[in-house]
């Protein structure tokens, strides 16, 4: 049995060939799916791609979070979907209060767009088990709100709990909270992040390594042993 | 107010009409009358004055750019030349790639952020209306001096502007070029271009054909933003009240073209279109006289039906907005349905305005009356041509005689002198490194980036399946071309030429964006037809067809002109992208070969700029047998593995280009002046024709014999080694030093 991982597509998103084929180069089976339409046809995950969804307007994510496959995409990651929100997805992620805390703009009021070291701080989400605890990888980076917040109580939280999946290194980027580049949920079923693992997935391309391949390989073995 | 229609018009010969206002010469005016054999209407008026506009018709161009059709090169890879929206090449496996350079110049001066966006915005409309995805963007761009304190408001809006659009758009950015000078003070150069694939059967041209084919508006709804003329001809004869000030520089919406893209590829992939042509300059004129006169029939349309977004627009204001993100198709009436439901699936207002009719005239009615009856060819076609006349300025020999000897200006005598000019020059703005500027672009999306700025070209994977790439790289040197106009553009094509092989690519084509002062200035207009004659004999030498491009003129303030600045485009093609050569020595004790001659020039050198502030004498020489060469060595190198690296020698000679792989591999380099050369023309020298490579030991044999035999010049000097660049018994620079003095730079100069 092969994995079914869905890919939407929001008006105005960007990488979601990207991510189709970051999950199909993991030997998954890619479904694309379209966000006025709440079936997710079978899918067993579902990855909410980077770009602009409607061009960012009102603020990142605010307006894909209503559509109609959000919907349906939040009732079963609350039910235990594996879900992976990169950038604009991870913004979609916040504002659907799958996950916590809010992206806002860079610190230093740029886009940015760089190869960024992370280290993977917790290994035991349903997206990165593949990586060693600790492992530092190198994913592009690319936006202009990334730096993500949240109130101290929740920042505590987080990392008491564990639940802050990568930091970044060698320099804060975006000026986000603690270093911190990306988040999962209590249950370890949605992971968000700002960086693109679906840009490192093939050697010449992009960073030229596949640092990123291991998002989507440890969502295939966690869906195939299952 | 009563409208101007088409019988009024017939009626009252004698009315007054602002031609002038317009832009309009009076012979020009004149011309309309007879065509029309009665004075135009308002709206007929306005269609005219924009489409015999300078940037529409290329009147004072015209006669110059022919040369490229007449001078073109045999080439089995054109499959759609220079007239289309954009020409179209043959790169293999049925593949065609289309690309286009054009200028958004003066817009960006006025408004940088929104110039410099509305600039990819255009160019990128040009390539999906061809059928083909966009499939990345560069910019070439040129900024005052580096101190003044306008440059601190043009770079970062025009920065702004070229990522906030094309980010959100989701097109990498993969290369362009960054000039600083102050003759482009008050008028810098913002040139934007797009590539786009498709395959062969998937190629559109912009025609309306077929009476009874309905033509379709679709995209933004039509706004007061980018009128010029007619809001002249609108607030003067029409209204007679205050002017209406409306702003003349559109504003752009990439999230509205994102759905522009996908909607118009859906359509031309279900079959669903006749004819496509986006809106641009002179807007909804353009691309209605455009459609019906490369088609069969006439047209008739009906502007009351244009969705709008200001109510109070005029007719002649709706012909002539530039409203951004518009799109004009030309449907058959059983496939109308279909093509509305793709708009509507992609939430892109889609509004049937017209019709193609048997007749040969296009119609435009308001209010059920006709206010417009003209013949679309002598609308979109048979504008003005001019002869201006030129001559060679008068102090172009005095320019030329002033050459930058030793006697005239002081060279660095000695070891420490050439360490401190080599940091001095790589800590020029012009020189220094550009991550400020391109890392507020991204040039990942699509996944299919192989090679992005500061490669020497970049370079994007065509096909996943078998590795075919395409590679772009843009140059131009002004100070060069204002030397000597013709060489200088051949060594703008030549430079791009290079960089393309540079990266392993065979050179296949090219489009231009030639900016240039004021036509009317015989001077400058003599700077022109040098600059095209000297690019259209290169491009016939090398094999590499003009495609396509645009003029932008008028580029001066006051008597002051921009140097002749003609920005040159190449395309080129790569079987596989994995064999693909980057520009940075990474591997410790490979071997340095320059390849190419080393003479005594520094005419329009960077040296000669960043040490004395100096220009004068002659741009170095170029041979293009000699470029052909040096790229057919590269291009085979690197498809048989014989080399790591390379980079190609231009501004800042031989030891910027070190530098610059260096840095990049984080490798230093041991390196020896050859015999017979002089250590600081070895090192400053811009002689053209030139690369330097990095040659693995075990291929050292291989790749020299293939020099000897072929006739390349290949001098081995030096090896990757180390944390410093030594030049032997001259100087040490730590890679650091040069790293700190190359970057920064821009930063430290916006702050």
């Amino acid at each position: 049995m092969t994995a079914r991982v869905g890919v939407v597509t929001f008006p105005g998103s960007l990488d979601d060939r990207d991510a189709l084929r970051a999950v199909k180069l993991a030997g998954a089976e890619p479904v694309a799916l379209w966000h006025r339409d709440k079936d997710l046809h079978q899918v067993d995950a579902v990855v909410l791609p980077g770009g602009f969804s409607y061009g960012d307007y009102l603020r990142a994510g605010a307006i894909s979070r209503f559509s109609p496959v959000m919907e349906t995409i939040i009732e079963q990651a609350k039910a235990g979907m594996p879900v992976l929100g990169i950038c604009n997805g991870f913004q979609v992620l916040t504002e659907s209060h799958l996950l916590p805390g809010a992206m806002l703009r860079n610190n230093h009021l740029h886009f940015v767009c760089k190869d960024q070291k992370l280290r993977v701080e917790n290994n035991t989400t349903a997206w990165t088990s593949d990586y060693a605890q600790g492992q530092e990888i190198m994913i592009p980076l690319k936006n202009m709100d990334g730096r993500f917040t949240a109130d101290r109580r929740t920042i505590d939280e987080l990392e008491a709990e564990g639940r802050v999946v990568f930091r970044y290194l060698d320099g804060n980027p975006n000026g986000s909270i603690d270093d911190i580049a990306g988040i999962t949920n209590a249950a370890g079923n949605v992971v968000g992040l700002m960086p693109h693992p679906e840009h490192a997935v093939e050697p010449m391309i992009g960073t030229g390594g596949t640092d990123g391949t291991g998002f989507f390989t440890s969502i295939i073995k966690r869906l195939v042993n299952a | 107010m009563t409208l101007d229609t088409v019988k009024n018009a017939s009626e009252t010969p004698d009315v007054e009409l602002p031609w002038a206002a317009l832009g309009l010469k009076e012979d020009e005016y004149l011309k309309i009358r007879e065509i029309l054999g009665r004075r135009p209407t308002g709206a007929e008026l306005a269609m005219y004055s924009v489409m015999w506009s300078e940037h529409c018709s290329y009147k004072s161009s015209k006669v110059h750019l022919r040369q490229f059709g007449e001078k073109a090169p045999q080439s089995d890879a054109m499959l759609v030349g220079i007239g289309e929206n954009a020409g179209v090449v043959d790169v293999g496996q049925g593949y065609a790639v289309t690309f286009k350079i054009e200028s958004h110049n003066h817009p960006s001066y006025v408004e940088p952020y929104q110039g410099a966006a509305t600039g990819v915005g255009g160019i990128v409309r040009d390539i999906i209306s061809m059928g083909a995805r966009p499939v990345a963007v560069m910019d070439p761009l040129r900024f005052g001096a580096p101190d003044h304190p306008d440059t601190k408001r043009v770079l970062p809006g025009v920065v702004a502007g070229i990522g906030g659009y094309g980010n959100c758009l989701g097109l990498p950015n993969i290369g362009g070029e960054v000039v600083f000078d102050s003759c482009y003070q008050g008028n810098p150069l913002v040139n934007a271009l797009a590539v786009g694939v498709m395959k062969h059967e998937d190629i559109h041209l912009a025609k309306a054909s077929g009476a009874g084919n309905k033509v379709v508006l679709y995209g933004a709804r039509t706004g007061g933003d980018g009128i010029g003329g007619a809001s002249i001809l609108a607030s003067e004869t029409f209204e007679g009240g205050t002017p209406t000030k409306r702003p003349a520089v559109q504003v752009g919406d990439p999230f509205q073209e994102k759905l522009l893209i996908e909607c118009t590829l859906e359509a031309f992939r279900a079959q669903l279109v006749v004819g496509i042509q986006d809106l641009g300059a002179a807007g909804l004129s353009c691309a209605t006289s455009e459609l019906a006169s490369n088609g069969s029939g006439g047209m008739r349309c009906d502007l009351d039906d244009v969705p709008l977004r200001d109510a109070t627009l005029t007719p002649e204001e709706i012909l002539m907005s530039e409203s951004q993100e518009r799109m004009c198709a030309v449907v058959e009436p059983e496939k109308i349905d279909a093509f509305l439901a793709i708009c509507e699936k992609w939430d892109v207002t889609a509004t049937v305005i017209g019709e193609v009719t048997d007749g040969d005239r296009l119609e435009i009615f308001w209010h059920g009356e006709k206010i417009v009856d003209v013949d679309p060819r002598t609308v979109a076609h048979d504008g003005p041509v001019y002869e201006r006349p030129y001559h060679r300025p008068s102090w172009q020999d005095a320019l030329q005689a002033d050459a930058p000897t030793a006697e005239r200006l002081a060279r660095p005598a000695d070891g420490d002198a050439l360490r401190a000019a080599v940091l001095q020059l790589v800590g020029s703005v012009n020189q220094a490194d550009k991550s400020w500027i391109t890392s507020q672009y991204d040039r990942f999306v699509l996944g299919n980036t192989v090679l992005a700025m500061p490669e020497d070209s970049g370079m994007i994977r065509v096909d996943e399946s078998t590795n075919l790439g395409v590679a772009i790289a843009t140059d131009g040197n002004g100070r060069y071309t204002k030397l000597d106009p013709y060489t200088g553009s051949q060594l703008a094509l030549a430079e791009a030429y290079r960089n393309v092989a540079a990266t392993g690519a065979k050179p296949l084509a090219v489009s231009d964006c030639l900016n240039f002062g004021s036509p009317e200035d015989p001077e400058v207009m003599w700077q022109f037809a040098e600059a095209t004659r000297g690019l259209a004999d290169g491009c016939l030498e090398l094999g590499t067809p003009v495609t396509g491009g645009n003029v932008s003129l008028y580029n001066q303030t006051g008597s002051e002109a921009i140097h002749p600045t003609p920005v040159v485009a190449v395309l080129g093609v790569i079987d596989d992208v994995t064999r693909r050569t980057p520009m940075a020595f990474t591997e410790e004790g490979q071997l340095v070969y320059l390849l190419g001659d080393t003479r005594d020039e520094l005419g329009g050198s960077a040296w000669a700029q960043v040490a004395h502030d100096h220009l004068g004498g002659l741009p170095p020489k170029l041979d293009l047998e000699r470029e052909k060469l040096l790229a057919e060595i590269l291009i085979a190198a690197s498809r048989d593995g014989m080399i790591d690296a390379a980079h190609d020698l231009s501004d800042g000679g031989l030891i910027q280009a070190a530098v610059e792989s260096a840095l990049k591999g984080g490798q230093g380099l041991r390196l020896i002046v050859p015999d017979g050369l002089d250590p600081f023309v070895f090192l400053f020298s811009e002689s053209a024709g030139r690369a330097i490579v990095s040659v693995p030991r075990s291929e050292e044999l291989r790749f020299t014999e293939m020099c000897g035999v072929r006739g390349l010049p290949a001098t081995r000097i030096g090896v990757v080694d180390g944390d410093v660049i030594e030049l032997q018994g001259q100087f040490t620079l730590p890679l650091a030093e040069l790293r700190e003095a190359n970057t920064g730079v821009i930063e430290a100069l916006l702050a």
